[in-house]
């Protein structure tokens, strides 16, 4: 008993000191984060920039945002188009990597930092760039396809295809999901896998029955945080296509770029990203509707 | 054991030897498919404009340092030393900051009790959700104000401020699964909560500092958007900057001295990467978060 009240004093005392650890962060979030968070709020209702005087002029951005501005709506469309195409892709390709890695490999580690590489680079100026050449219509891609006699292909100069082209670019990094999977297949427990194997369940009936249930919270967060990715991608369109053909692949990152950086409309701007917040909002209100099945504490949760 | 038994376990051993050789040269073919755009780039990097195009094959017919030599030299007034000059001072201080002032702040949420924590900790793991769109703007006004532009401060105050809350939260996660044991019987030797932190706690977190470090070193390093935004003079250029306006300018010119100056901008992150692989493989695996 009367430990219990000594370490709860003690905590007591404790209390101002953490204050001290933790004012940095106290400072930093309200200065670059919570009052840049509700000056946008207050912007989206103004019409300024840098170099024109804030006026205040109601609903008019999302008004205009919603009904009046085409390139919204097709810029919203491309980048739901876009979070459809890479985000699947790479889950499912990492998915099927790290349940092939986890049989027992030798030369695991190996496979791992090939597989990984390009995740560390994936969101440079470089590989930007060398994703344009290598899909370029005279590429190396189209060269190595007229090897085997098939005709060059406009990746990135066709509508339809330059999307994809992009969202190829993201699967090429799915290492950094497979890692997490990886990390997530070495906690089910082998004993479940062999007990069902000598019940006579077939392999494909282990991993759609055992396998995914039980990576399916690490398979659910992973998708929110690889989704809110995809959603906010700049480089991509930036850089290798300028948001073309035709503004197919015009995604929201560069709208949003251009509308505040390029034109100047800030206010509209504002709108526009705290449009983007809105979904964003959705999809982690979804992630954390998930949060029990997916954090496990060695204290219980409760520190 | 007769002879049909024996036939059928060769059969069965035969089996399994096929479909081991089919994976493994499936995940070689796939690393090979993996790197193949790394080591395409590399060897662009050392052709001539129109080998780049023509050839498929990874060995050029000649070996050009060209690209690397003029690339070098880069645009106008300047080179390419002080572009790498310009990321490591931009980026060093960064991830310096970042890992002390995450550390303190980790220290503070995840091992004492104060009013509010729940609810500030719950404002950490939002501000993680935060996308940097919708901030960007305001923040540009403010850093413009303090005449920060143009400079790297926009990059470095923020990290003393502990604002990149991804490392606070990955901290955290890692001093949870400490002992507590360890720091109760310090505090009954007599150390002090600071003492504490720099002798118990900083030690045992090594492995997750080195993946902080190496994760904000990289992000940083590729960050090609906040450096467009904050910086607009080519003296003050990053990396990242210098690459596009080498791709802009060189248009049609000398692609390879585009290509060899990407290769280099790769090179401190890879090597990086192969010196620690380690520390980021786990680093990723126990924060369980980011992808």
């Amino acid at each position: 008993m009367k430990n219990i009240k000594n370490t709860s004093l003690k905590e007591v005392e404790n209390q101002k000191i953490a204050y001290i650890y933790i004012l940095p962060w106290i400072i930093g979030f309200l200065a670059f984060q919570l009052y840049p968070f509700i000056a946008s709020f207050v912007y989206s209702f103004t019409d300024f920039s840098i170099l024109k005087p804030m006026e205040f002029v109601g609903l008019d951005n999302y008004r205009r945002m919603f009904t009046g501005d085409r390139l919204f709506w097709k810029s919203v469309k491309a980048t739901f188009l876009y979070v459809l195409i890479a985000v699947p892709g790479k889950l499912i390709f990492a998915l099927i990597i790290a349940v092939i890695l986890n049989m027992k490999i030798r030369f695991i580690n190996f496979f791992r930092t090939v597989y990984y590489l390009p995740s560390i680079l994936g969101g440079s100026v470089a590989i930007s760039i060398l994703w344009k050449f290598l899909f370029a219509k005279d590429g190396t891609v189209n060269a190595a396809l007229s090897v085997l006699h098939i005709p060059a292909i406009d990746w990135l100069g066709s509508q339809h295809l330059a999307l994809a082209t992009m969202g190829l670019l993201v699967v090429w990094q799915f290492g950094s999901s497979m890692v997490l999977f990886l990390a997530g297949l070495k906690n089910i427990p082998a004993e479940l896998i062999e007990a069902a194997r000598v019940d006579g369940a077939g392999r494909l009936r282990v991993f759609f029955r055992i396998t995914l249930p039980m990576l399916s919270p690490v398979i659910f967060f992973n998708l929110i945080m690889q989704m809110i990715n995809a959603f906010k991608e700049f480089n991509s369109p930036y850089l290798i296509t300028q948001g073309g053909p035709l503004n197919s692949t015009y995604l929201y990152g560069m709208m949003l770029y251009e509308n505040a950086f390029s034109y100047l409309k800030m206010g509209y701007a504002s709108a526009q990203s705290w449009f983007l917040f809105f979904i964003i909002m959705i999809f982690t209100a979804l992630a954390f509707k998930s949060s029990p099945y997916w954090t496990f504490y060695e204290d219980g949760g409760d520190f | 054991m007769n002879n049909d038994t024996l036939k059928r376990l060769q059969h069965s051993r035969i089996r399994r030897i096929t479909r081991k050789g089919i994976t493994y040269l499936f995940l070689i073919l796939l690393g090979i498919i993996m790197i193949y755009p790394l080591l395409w780039i590399v060897s662009a990097s050392f052709k001539t404009n129109n080998e780049i195009f023509s050839s498929l094959s990874l060995i050029p017919k000649v070996v050009l340092l060209d690209g690397y030599s003029k690339g070098w030299a880069g645009v106008g007034q300047n080179s390419f030393g002080l572009f790498f000059a310009n990321t490591f001072k931009m980026v060093v201080p960064t991830v310096f900051f970042t890992v002390i002032s995450s550390l303190l702040v980790a220290y503070g949420f995840a091992r004492f009790k104060f009013r509010f924590k729940k609810a500030l900790f719950a404002l950490v793991i939002a501000s993680l959700m935060l996308p940097n769109e919708v901030i960007i703007i305001p923040r540009y006004m403010v850093f413009n104000k303090l005449g920060w532009l143009n400079t790297y401060l926009p990059f470095i105050i923020p990290a003393a401020f502990a604002t990149y809350s991804f490392f606070i939260f990955m901290l955290v996660q890692y001093i949870r699964s400490i002992p507590r044991e360890l720091d109760e019987s310090a505090r009954i030797d007599g150390c002090g909560s600071f003492p504490i932190l720099t002798k118990i706690i900083t030690p045992l977190c090594v492995p997750s500092l080195i993946s902080v470090t190496i994760f904000q070193f990289v992000w940083r390093w590729n960050d090609f958007i906040n450096p467009l935004i904050y910086i607009s003079s080519v003296k003050h250029y990053v990396l990242s900057l210098a690459l596009r306006m080498s791709l802009d300018v060189t248009d049609t010119i000398a692609w390879n001295q585009t290509m060899a100056m990407s290769v280099l901008s790769m090179v401190p992150p890879v090597l990086l990467f192969f010196f620690t692989q380690k520390f980021f493989v786990e680093g990723i695996s126990t924060s369980g978060l980011k992808g």
